[in-house]
């Protein structure tokens, strides 16, 4: 494969993350990561079914008591939006517009720091009034699930500057469109996860 | 299996052509995440507005399976031909994840 | 530039295995290192024997014999058979598939540094303060209390290696559906391929639940998280559930790519078409679906309740129907064949009803309430080590046998593997078959020593016998490994004389591209038609000759996992207050990993190419 092999919109392929091997394998082999990363979080929701609301007698903490739904829905809309900045993103991938692909993902990743902002707000929050990772079952179960999804949003979100940072000079070429591709596949199978948390954690947790 | 890569540039029509798809394609995407918006309004609602959690479990259950069915078939392109490998995975791992967190409601013996 | 290279010195040679991105020489490293690993587990199951052959014994202390268990099984389970294994699918899968490499050549490389450098962090636990001791399942509450940094390490070492069997997971699925030659349909792929493919796909959603549990172990050891601690609201339960879920499967992950050796091995010798191909293709994935709804029957004695122990039951017992379909098909294929009885086919021969026995005693257990007289008794471990070694290691000894010509260009001695099938053979019946007795009688697993006049003296020194029988065996294929790498005699193309599928139509040594052209497959057995054929060349091509485009060998996964395993330290012994330099430890070594992730990422690797020119001017090609 040539990178110096330049593009106009007309030879651009109309799937340019699947034009070479590589890039059919690396979307192959992220979809297939993607497989075993929902049994990862399975076994996390599980676990945190299994333990909510768990902890030492007397504990004062559960889930109606504790979740508060405006933050939970305000983050929902974040993570939703940037989900679809990043659908822009592929689409002026797939025009052959690097500028516009880099000024949308350039909102994705301005929605998902202000996401994280509101989780590590909730998360100090609720560190304040004692609800801690090592103060129950419950909490610990919590933090490891939501975490873990936070720890995702923070991966994505490295992974995405990453990719604009090292491209930013060279624009596009069939050697970086599949790995700004699954990166955009990365990023909303972190929304994925986030519906699933919203709906169990949250919304079933204030649930009387 | 050769590794080269065939690029044939497309004449103006089809060019023009897949333009519009792909346009099309965008307008529809727009659509499905003003749904998903809805749903997750209808949902944050029907808590707020304490029905009883039999009807809202299932709802927001509901509500949730369908967010994510829009999201892969459409946000990450599963509708698209080719991608069968892909989706027996992500159901095969669906499935394994459905056993766990059913596994873990009903007989984690405490 | 290639590995075309004459004659190298050492150091050069060390170089070009450490950096290499061959899928050949990454199976010679996974069967290098897997049976270093294999002599390390033998040697524990050594020890215990030997503590174990008469009553009231004290070669080791109570203690040290709970280490020595835990690490033999795990050792085994995780750093013997799964590499051993990964060495073939290594070895073989790409040619079998008209392959030039893996989907992913650099993530395979990373894959067994992983896998290499988890290894040896949890062995390195002997001589750092001990090494776990809460059994390879490592349950919650006894593995809480272990003092030292023994289950530290278990998990540690776990999570590193587990991270690479994941990524080696993955690689196979990707290069196995989009790598292969023309008209290498899924419907004709060699069971081999079949098995680890599937294969692959239970390692993929089996050991992420193996990551979340040991995430929870590392967590409430080493953070004060209270998972697994009742007073705090934790429930011990969960790890069972969690390291069962990955647990069950890893024994078909174990179990199915023995199945594919031996499909391979019993065609060939018996020269006839696997009986019931589609059939075997069905089973396999049938037992891969039903391997994951049946993990609770680990748990019979936990107390779920009547409904679940009914449920896990049938289920279960389901599983005995696909491996009995197997085990009928492998009797057809033999069925009016022309049997050549070579070691490779001895081995398979001895495998079937050594595997059948170990499948009836777990049908037994499936029985809840049986289990229940069962559980933690010496019939388990019989029942398991059938399965292992009857299944498994047989299929490892059978193969390595069998692919030695492909691995190495060279033939083990017949005559002498012969003998090492027998010895270890009747080792392996008389270590094993009396300890179902044993447990009949009351022996519970796990104990380090026992009463005189019990019953229990004889049957156990007879099992001791077996153990040093098996070690002789084992001694014997090194022996007879060590003499043909000396006599190094090239066996060339095809040495069986009978192979059937396209990794025996290679000319001899296998060139590093593997397929000068792609080959175009034209039916199940390909090589098997073309020679029925007369096709001297053993193969039809999909395409001229033309350049072949070839990864670039690295020394960035190396780096990367190197630098794991330093960071592993750090974590390990961050919470110990008289260690202050843990933390910069834990940071260095991140900072290895990430550094050599960014310098992977910002430099751009296209691989290389071979010229035509050269592809013609080198001979060998076509013999």
């Amino acid at each position: 494969m040539d990178l110096k092999t330049k593009f106009t919109p007309q030879s651009w392929p109309e799937h340019p993350e699947a034009a070479t091997v590589e890039g059919k394998n690396k979307v192959l082999g992220f979809w297939i990561f993607l497989g075993g990363e929902t049994v990862l979080f399975a076994s996390l929701f599980a676990t945190f079914l299994a333990l909510k609301n768990k902890g030492p007698s007397g504990m004062e903490f559960s889930t109606q008591n504790l979740f508060e739904l405006p933050l939970a829905f305000i983050m929902t809309m974040l993570l939703l939006t940037s989900s679809l900045t990043s659908v822009y993103a592929m689409y002026h991938m797939k025009n052959y517009n690097f500028k516009a692909m880099q000024g949308w993902l350039f909102i994705t990743v301005l929605l998902g720091l202000g996401f994280l902002g509101f989780e590590i707000y909730e998360f100090t929050h609720y560190i304040h009034e004692g609800f801690t990772f090592t103060q129950s079952a419950f909490g610990s179960s919590f933090y490891t699930l939501v975490g873990t999804h936070g720890l995702h949003v923070v991966i994505g979100l490295g992974w995405i500057i990453l990719l604009m940072l090292r491209n930013a000079k060279r624009g596009l070429n069939l050697y970086n469109a599949p790995k700004f591709f699954i990166a955009s596949l990365y990023w909303h199978f972190i929304d994925v996860v986030w519906v699933f948390i919203f709906t169990v954690v949250y919304l079933m947790g204030v649930i009387k | 299996m050769s590794h080269d890569v065939h690029v044939e540039a497309r004449n103006e029509a089809e060019y023009q052509h897949s333009r519009r798809k792909a346009g099309q394609a965008m307008r529809n995407q727009v659509t499905v995440f003003a749904v998903m918006i809805f749903l997750t309004f209808i949902a944050f609602a029907a808590v707020q507005a304490g029905f009883s959690a039999y009807l809202v479990v299932p709802l927001v259950l509901l509500f949730a399976g369908v967010q994510v069915g829009l999201q892969l078939y459409y946000f990450m392109h599963l509708s698209e031909k080719g991608t069968g490998i892909m989706q027996f995975f992500i159901y095969s791992g669906a499935l394994v994840a459905f056993t766990m967190v059913l596994g873990f409601v009903t007989i984690v013996w405490i | 530039m290639s590995s075309t290279a004459k004659k190298k010195g050492f150091g050069a040679t060390i170089w070009d295995y450490l950096t290499t991105v061959d899928h050949k020489k990454i199976a010679i490293l996974y069967l290098i290192a897997g049976t270093l690993f294999f002599v390390i587990g033998g040697i524990e199951a050594m020890l215990i024997r030997i503590q174990l052959a008469k009553p009231n014994n004290d070669f080791v202390s109570a203690g040290l014999f709970n280490e020595i268990i835990t690490m033999h099984g795990t050792t085994m389970i995780f750093l013997a058979a799964m590499p051993l294994l990964f060495a073939f699918m290594n070895a073989v899968v790409p040619l079998q598939i008209g392959a030039r490499d893996v989907a992913f050549p650099f993530l395979n490389s990373l894959g067994f540094w992983l896998f290499f450098w988890g290894g040896i962090f949890l062995n390195l636990s002997w001589l750092l303060g001990g090494a776990p001791d809460a059994g390879w399942t490592s349950y919650a509450s006894l593995s809480l209390a272990s003092p030292g940094h023994g289950i530290d390490f278990y998990a540690i070492g776990l999570q590193i290696s587990g991270a690479g069997t994941l990524i080696s997971g993955i690689n196979f699925i990707v290069t196995i559906i989009n790598m292969r030659a023309p008209g290498m349909t899924f419907m004709r792929m060699p069971l081999f391929t079949w098995t680890t493919f599937v294969s692959s796909s239970l390692i993929l959603f089996a050991f992420p639940p193996l990551t979340v549990g040991l995430f929870f172990m590392i967590f409430d050891r080493m953070f004060g998280s209270n998972f697994f601690d009742h007073t705090m609201g934790g429930n011990t339960i969960i790890w069972e559930h969690l390291f069962w879920i990955f647990g069950h499967p890893e024994v078909y992950i174990l179990v199915l790519p023995a199945f594919g050796l031996y499909s391979e091995i019993i065609p060939t010798f018996a020269r006839k078409r696997l009986f019931g191909y589609s059939s075997m293709v069905f089973a396999t994935i049938l037992i891969g679906f039903l391997g994951f709804m049946v993990w609770a029957h680990h748990m019979f004695t936990v107390g779920l309740g009547a409904t679940a122990n009914a449920i896990f039951a049938v289920a279960t017992m389901a599983i005995a129907v696909p491996t009995g379909m197997k085990v009928f098909n492998w009797l057809c294929t033999m069925w009016g064949g022309s049997i050549k009885v070579t070691t490779p086919m001895l081995y398979a021969l001895g495998f079937i009803p050594s595997f059948v026995a170990g499948g009836v005693t777990g049908v037994m257990q499936a029985s809840a309430p049986l289990d229940y007289q069962l559980h933690d008794s010496y019939f388990i471990v019989a029942h398991f080590h059938y399965v292992i070694v009857g299944g498994i290691v047989l299929a490892l000894f059978a193969g390595a046998h069998f692919y030695w010509p492909i691995m190495f260009n060279r033939m083990l001695n017949e005559t002498l593997g012969k003998i090492t099938f027998v010895v270890f053979f009747i080792g392996f019946h008389m270590t094993f078959f009396v300890q179902h007795f044993l447990g009949l009688m009351g022996m519970p697993r796990r104990v380090f020593t026992y009463l005189p006049n019990q019953g229990l003296d004889t049957y156990n020194l007879i099992s001791t016998i077996g153990a040093f029988l098996m070690a002789i065996g084992v001694v014997l294929l090194v022996v007879n490994v060590i003499i043909t790498t000396i006599q190094n005699k090239p066996c060339g193309r095809d040495p069986w004389g009978d192979g059937r599928t396209l990794e025996w139509a290679i000319p001899q040594p296998v060139p590093y591209y593997n397929f000068k052209q792609t080959p175009l497959v034209r039916g199940l057995d390909t090589y098997w038609i073309e020679k029925m054929e007369g096709n001297k060349e053993g193969m039809s091509y999909a395409e001229p000759i033309s350049d072949i485009h070839m990864p670039n060998n690295s020394i960035i996964p190396f780096v990367m996992v190197f630098g794991l395993f330093v960071a592993g330290f750090g974590a390990l012994y961050n919470p110990d207050a008289d260690k202050p330099w843990a933390l910069a430890v834990l940071i260095i070594g991140l900072a290895i990993t990430f550094g050599s992730m960014i310098v992977r990422s910002l430099k751009d690797d296209l691989g290389y190419h071979i010229s035509k020119e050269e592809l013609m001017n080198e001979k060998g090609g076509n013999e």
